[in-house]
């Protein structure tokens, strides 16, 4: 089909979205969901494995206690009811991802219900409904050989590595957002961040979404305004902040283009192609009625304690937003200025390179020029740019010693992103350290000097501002290494003018 | 009226991918329909001071400490496996389906 796409801006002129989003979070407990098997990052395939979570005749699922305090310190968070008693609940289904032929979940029984996160889209706060937030357990891997490509279609055989399943998984519903208009896909973008921000503060997961311990669903739809919502569909395989974004928008311009020729959105699950920013439909959604759920018998209701629920609402540390609110202040941010440290990811950077003993301007300044650059241009994310708040720090204190300047100091930086050392490490063994000898220096002005005699003549003559000349000179001879502001003073010097 | 049609025991049987024959479909529809109707008997007792329960033992919170636990060795996991490559089980592939969350 080649249809030509209609443009954003008449998309949302004529029609109203309505977006959704499910997240998934791997939990970062030290033993799955329903067994002691381990759960870290990497391992062989199927070494984490146990009668349990192969689904194995006559095992027993046990839960974890640690994940149920986990996900209700999530629901505390997100401002949720913690339900008396919930339950958990089969989810059937015929994929050969988890051993057992159902998945364990949580299904009309959710252990946390009904809460709110408040977001910040362009200086306004949004607050998002939360729906529910449950407990499952994660699947195992697929991967598909025997065709050519190795993706699914045209694939033979599936390889399953089970390492995964059985990890537990919480899953954070929003209940539908309207009224967004055009700014569905930052709203939708600005929430995935802000959960990230919230459960990375709650310590419970490292919510990396590259590695897939966040995953994000975005339900999509269009309605004319004034009528009811429309068809939704439900976009998978989204997988990084900047895809949640592009999924909604991508959408949005789909369906109107479907509805603009008089089709109609069906119900399904589309996947998100990271390299086109395109939508493909996937299978079409199965009805809860095909899941056949129904309450896990294997396993107790859980009730959690009222007083244990109070501790842990009181034990919950500091929230993002009020953590990045005090940092403002701290660091004397307007909110345009605070808004970009947030866009860039940067807060915790910064943060802990103030904590490691450089000022926050100077914090900001290298995370948002030197370090944010490289990391747009190699398309990675801020914290993974390969430079640490320690070495940021560092190097800082190389310039305010004298030892280094702003030029010097982003080469050593270079140095350090591609991994060659520490700043002092790499200034020392690529040579970089400012000539601070004032004996080379100064017969480095004295050739300048004698090299543009008229130069020298008009500074004589009091014309200071000519002095910019021969600093340059100098600057050349010295390859850079010079500290600018000192050669200046030294040529004032050697030519008896007054600064 | 039939606790459940010869079409649901025909979608039940798609959806667990099982080859039900049309007579077989006849003799399940029936066969499942004694077995509904039987359990069928128990919501005539049910009242609203009855709770529905899902777990014969009254018991809640059964929890156990986040402790990890000895892993199977690898050949023992894929020993039960019908085959394995690569060190992971090997399946017939599974089209038009999705993981399930």
């Amino acid at each position: 089909m080649t249809t030509t796409l209609p443009s954003y801006d008449d998309v949302v002129a004529r029609y109203e979205p309505v977006i959704g989003l499910e997240t998934h979070v791997e939990l970062g407990t030290r033993t799955k969901m329903f067994c002691g098997c381990r759960t870290d990052f990497g391992g062989e395939p199927n070494t984490r494995v146990c009668p349990v979570c192969l689904g194995l005749p006559g095992s027993l699922p046990v839960v974890n206690k640690a994940a149920v305090e986990a996900t209700i310190r999530i629901g505390l968070a997100l401002n949720c009811s913690i339900a008396d008693w919930c339950r958990f609940a089969r989810k059937n289904y015929f994929y050969p991802d988890m051993p057992k032929n159902f998945q364990i979940s949580q299904y009309d029984e959710p252990i946390c219900v009904d809460g709110y996160l408040d977001v910040e889209v362009n200086g306004e706060t949004v607050r998002i409904g939360i729906e529910r937030v449950h407990m499952e357990e994660d699947t195992g891997k697929t991967l598909h050989v025997g065709g050519a490509t190795g993706r699914i279609h045209g694939a033979t055989e599936s390889l399953v590595d089970y390492n995964r399943a059985g990890i537990p998984l919480v899953e954070i519903v929003t209940k539908p957002i309207p009224g967004t208009g055009s700014l569905a896909p930052d709203i939708a973008r600005a929430y995935v961040n802000e959960l990230r921000e919230v459960i990375r503060s709650l310590g419970v997961s490292d919510v990396r979404m590259e590695e897939g311990s966040l995953r994000c669903d975005v339900n999509t739809s269009l309605n004319l305004p004034g009528q009811e919502w429309g068809t939704r569909t439900e976009t998978k395989n989204v997988n990084s902040l900047r895809s949640v974004e592009r999924a909604v928008r991508s959408e949005m311009l789909r369906q109107a283009s479907v509805l603009d020729a008089g089709g109609r959105i069906t119900q399904e699950t589309r996947h998100f192609h990271e390299d086109t920013g395109d939508t493909t439909p996937g299978r079409s959604k199965e009805t809860a009625t095909d899941y056949r759920y129904f309450p896990e018998p294997d396993l107790v209701p859980i009730a959690p304690d009222r007083a244990w629920v109070a501790e842990l609402k009181a034990a919950l540390p500091e929230l993002p937003r009020v953590h990045r609110r005090r940092l403002q202040e701290q660091w004397g941010l307007s909110d345009l200025d605070m808004q970009s440290v947030l866009n860039a990811g940067a807060v915790e950077l910064i943060e802990q390179t103030v904590a490691a003993g450089a000022t926050p301007a100077a914090a900001r300044k290298w995370w948002l020029g030197e370090l944010s650059r490289r990391a747009n241009e190699t398309g990675v994310e801020l914290v993974d740019v390969g430079a640490t708040p320690e070495q940021v720090a560092e190097l800082q204190g190389l310039v305010d010693a004298g030892k280094l300047n702003d030029k010097l100091a982003r080469t050593v930086l270079e140095g350090v992103v591609a991994g060659e050392g520490s700043p002092t490490e790499i200034m020392t063994s690529r040579n970089l350290e400012v000539v601070s000898d004032t004996g080379a220096l100064t017969a480095a002005v004295d050739e300048a000097i004698a090299a543009n005699p008229e130069i020298a003549d008009k500074i004589r003559s009091g014309k200071v501002a000519a002095a910019g000349a021969l600093v340059g000179a100098v600057m050349k001879t010295t390859r850079g290494q010079a500290d600018a502001k000192t050669v200046r003073e030294l040529i004032l010097a050697r030519l008896n003018v007054e600064a | 009226m039939a606790a459940i049609s010869r079409e649901e025991v025909a979608h039940l049987a798609r959806l667990s991918r099982l080859a039900v024959t049309e007579e077989e479909l006849d003799t399940f529809a029936g066969q499942l329909d004694v077995i509904l109707q039987a359990v069928a008997q128990v919501g005539k007792v049910a009242a609203a001071d009855i709770p529905p329960t899902s777990h014969s033992v009254p018991l809640t919170n059964v929890l156990r400490e986040d402790v990890e636990t000895p892993c199977l060795t690898p050949e023992e996991a894929l020993s039960g496996a019908p085959d394995a490559e690569q060190q992971r089980f090997r399946v017939p592939r599974i089209l038009n389906e999705d993981l399930a969350s």
